[in-house]
């Protein structure tokens, strides 16, 4: 079912992104790639179209320019259907079926590997991704637990999880640690870490100290274009960086 | 490293689920050797044509209590199932005892020639076939092109009305093929059962048990199936599904299909049992009605539903003959206390009544 060629599916490669509502334009001619093993931070104030490049990557809103992975062209696809090719993402408050357990929900998303006809045969067997998805993401003592009472974190880790499970070759998360606790940030980073060894990984994220911890490099964006890219240390030391993120140093005196 | 269980113990369908069946089955098989004994031929004939109205009931709980679509024009699809049967019976009655083959009420209000588009249902394979293909192409087209543009919430509700409403239009119209607002009646075989005996009431008493049994059984297979979570996961979050990888759109099509085949087949039933099918009957109000029983038994619940579509039926017969003007007053008011006050039908009442009782004997215990 899906021909995604995993050894040419290696990088992410964006070319000339250009998200425009109307006459706003939120993403302008954005072109960067993400290869596997490089940890992404997509970083940048409020309004910066951090969110926009996600939502245009995964065909939730129109865009121009090229998306490509392995080969395939993503931009002009139905959601599902780029979910098919391997890309998969998070949102920022956590969707997962509140009222379904955590095994039902990777099961759920493990759905992707099945024929029409089996979905018409009683679930029996717990595929193995899901097995090895809930050690992966640490839930697998709760398991059984309905998803609507985990805590916060475990829910961003069931998502992950959920990705996991379906094979996503490529991981966007949006503001994964948001409104997490200092010890379940340090996990997701961790977690994080680790998936990006065998994916393409790239967070949009608000938090600089999460990003410093854990990121392998980073981009920069500012009202829809990209001001800078590079390692951690590269951005920190830009000083265009910091006036966005602190305002300019002359009329501040901080 | 923890361990996983490896066995998929907490399906959406659990004991209590299979509890129901079990009793669901008892009950039928004491309703199928039971009622004929028991029930007039005419409230067995009654109780019959209420259980036709439980077959597209099933339909309506999949569509509506587990998949969120408002189907609220079923009518259509019963309706198209019921005239084809109709019309399987006329052109055979039409051909006994050396008649012209041609169906009574058409020498009498047309020119006495059939026309080329009922000629097929003289054949009943073909008649079948109609029954359950065409609803199913209809419903699948409709599905489609609703669905897949993101068409949901009340317009779609309105556009299935309106199916209903435009078949009603159609059918009052084409007196000379359709019988107008008379319908189609007077049916005296039944594929080769004569009707109109007390042993033909009974023999369509059971044909119906046993097609509300295997409309049951085709509902819980669904619902226990990976295909049910699914439907479930789409009523809720249908957007978050897209992200899964699946086109939402086709779970939704195929429980249509499914709701739109069960309620043909209920209408086909009707047909021969009720010994009449108009306009009357495939409407908006029935259409309404169909739902409203679902909707107090228990729209997420096949027991439910099941019994729901039944009561309701029988209530309004009983009210409807005991207090003529009364029974639009009491329907409102079984509307403002269910939607109001039980809104999962009397299977979440139930349901709530157990765990109460089940509270009570816990504090007794302890």
């Amino acid at each position: 079912m899906r021909d995604i060629n995993y050894s040419a599916a290696q990088e992410l490669v964006i070319t000339d992104l250009k998200v425009a509502f109307d006459k706003f334009v939120a993403v302008n001619t954005v072109s960067f790639s993400v290869r596997t093993g490089d940890l992404r931070f997509l970083i940048g104030p409020n309004g910066a179209g951090k969110t926009t490049v996600i939502d245009a990557i995964t065909g939730l809103v129109p865009a121009t320019g090229s998306v490509s992975v392995g080969g395939n062209e993503l931009l002009g696809k139905k959601v599902h259907n780029v979910t098919r090719l391997g890309v998969g993402r998070t949102f920022q408050t956590a969707s997962i079926f509140e009222k379904l357990t955590v095994q039902q929900n990777l099961d759920i998303a493990c759905g992707i590997h099945r024929s029409v006809f089996s979905l018409l045969r009683k679930p029996k067997h717990v595929d193995p991704r899901v097995t090895k998805a809930l050690n992966t993401i640490g839930l697998a003592t709760l398991s059984q637990a309905k998803a609507g009472t985990l805590a916060h974190g475990q829910k961003q880790w069931l998502e992950i999880g959920m990705l996991l499970v379906q094979d996503a070759h490529v991981l966007l998360l949006d503001e994964p640690v948001a409104g997490m606790s200092q010890d379940e940030r340090d996990h997701t980073g961790k977690l994080l870490k680790e998936i990006s060894k065998d994916h393409i990984v790239m967070v949009v994220e608000h938090d600089m100290d999460f990003m410093r911890s854990f990121a392998d490099s980073a981009t920069v964006m500012v009202r829809g274009s990209i001001l800078i890219q590079g390692s951690v240390q590269e951005v920190q030391d830009d000083p265009r960086v910091q006036e966005v993120y602190l305002g300019p140093k002359s009329s501040g005196g901080h | 490293m923890t361990t996983v269980k490896t066995t998929q113990n907490a399906p959406r369908i659990d004991f209590s689920d299979l509890r129901n069946l079990l009793a669901m089955l008892a009950l039928s098989a004491a309703l199928y050797i039971g009622a004929p004994l028991l029930f007039s031929a005419y409230n067995l004939n009654l109780t019959a044509k209420f259980i036709c109205f439980a077959i597209a009931g099933v339909g309506i709980m999949l569509v509506w209590g587990k998949g969120g679509m408002l189907a609220l024009g079923q009518g259509f699809y019963f309706g198209i199932g019921g005239y084809a049967m109709a019309m399987n019976m006329k052109l055979t009655d039409a051909s006994l005892n050396g008649g012209n083959g041609v169906p009574d009420f058409m020498s009498l209000y047309g020119d006495g020639t059939v026309p080329a588009w009922w000629e097929p249902f003289r054949n009943p394979a073909i008649t079948i076939a109609v029954i359950i293909l065409v609803p199913a192409l209809i419903a699948a087209g409709l599905g489609l092109a609703v669905f897949k543009n993101r068409i949901k919430g009340p317009y779609f509700a309105i556009l299935s009305q309106a199916l209903a409403a435009a078949f009603v239009i159609l059918l009052i119209g084409q007196q000379t093929t359709t019988g107008g607002t008379n319908g189609l009646n007077g049916f005296r075989f039944f594929f080769g059962q004569a009707l109109g005996s007390p042993d033909s009431t009974e023999f369509l008493f059971h044909i119906a048990v046993v097609a509300l049994l295997a409309t049951m059984f085709v509902a819980y297979v669904l619902l226990r199936s990976r295909f049910g979570e699914l439907l479930i996961a789409v009523r809720d979050s249908e957007e978050r599904i897209r992200f899964l990888g699946t086109d939402p759109a086709n779970i939704k099509v195929f429980a249509y299909v499914i709701a739109a085949i069960m309620a043909a087949v209920a209408g086909a039933l009707f047909s021969p049992i009720a010994g009449i099918i108009s306009p009357a009957d495939v409407g908006i109000i029935p259409s309404l009605a169909l739902l409203a029983g679902v909707a107090i038994g228990g729209r997420t619940n096949l027991f439910g539903s099941v019994i729901g579509a039944i009561l309701f039926s029988f209530a309004q017969n009983w009210l409807s003959n005991e207090f003529p003007s009364f029974w639009t007053y009491f329907q409102g008011l079984i509307y403002i206390l269910v939607f109001g006050f039980f809104p999962g039908g009397f299977a979440a009442l139930m349901k709530s009544l157990k765990k109460l009782s089940l509270l009570k004997l816990g504090a007794k215990h302890a």
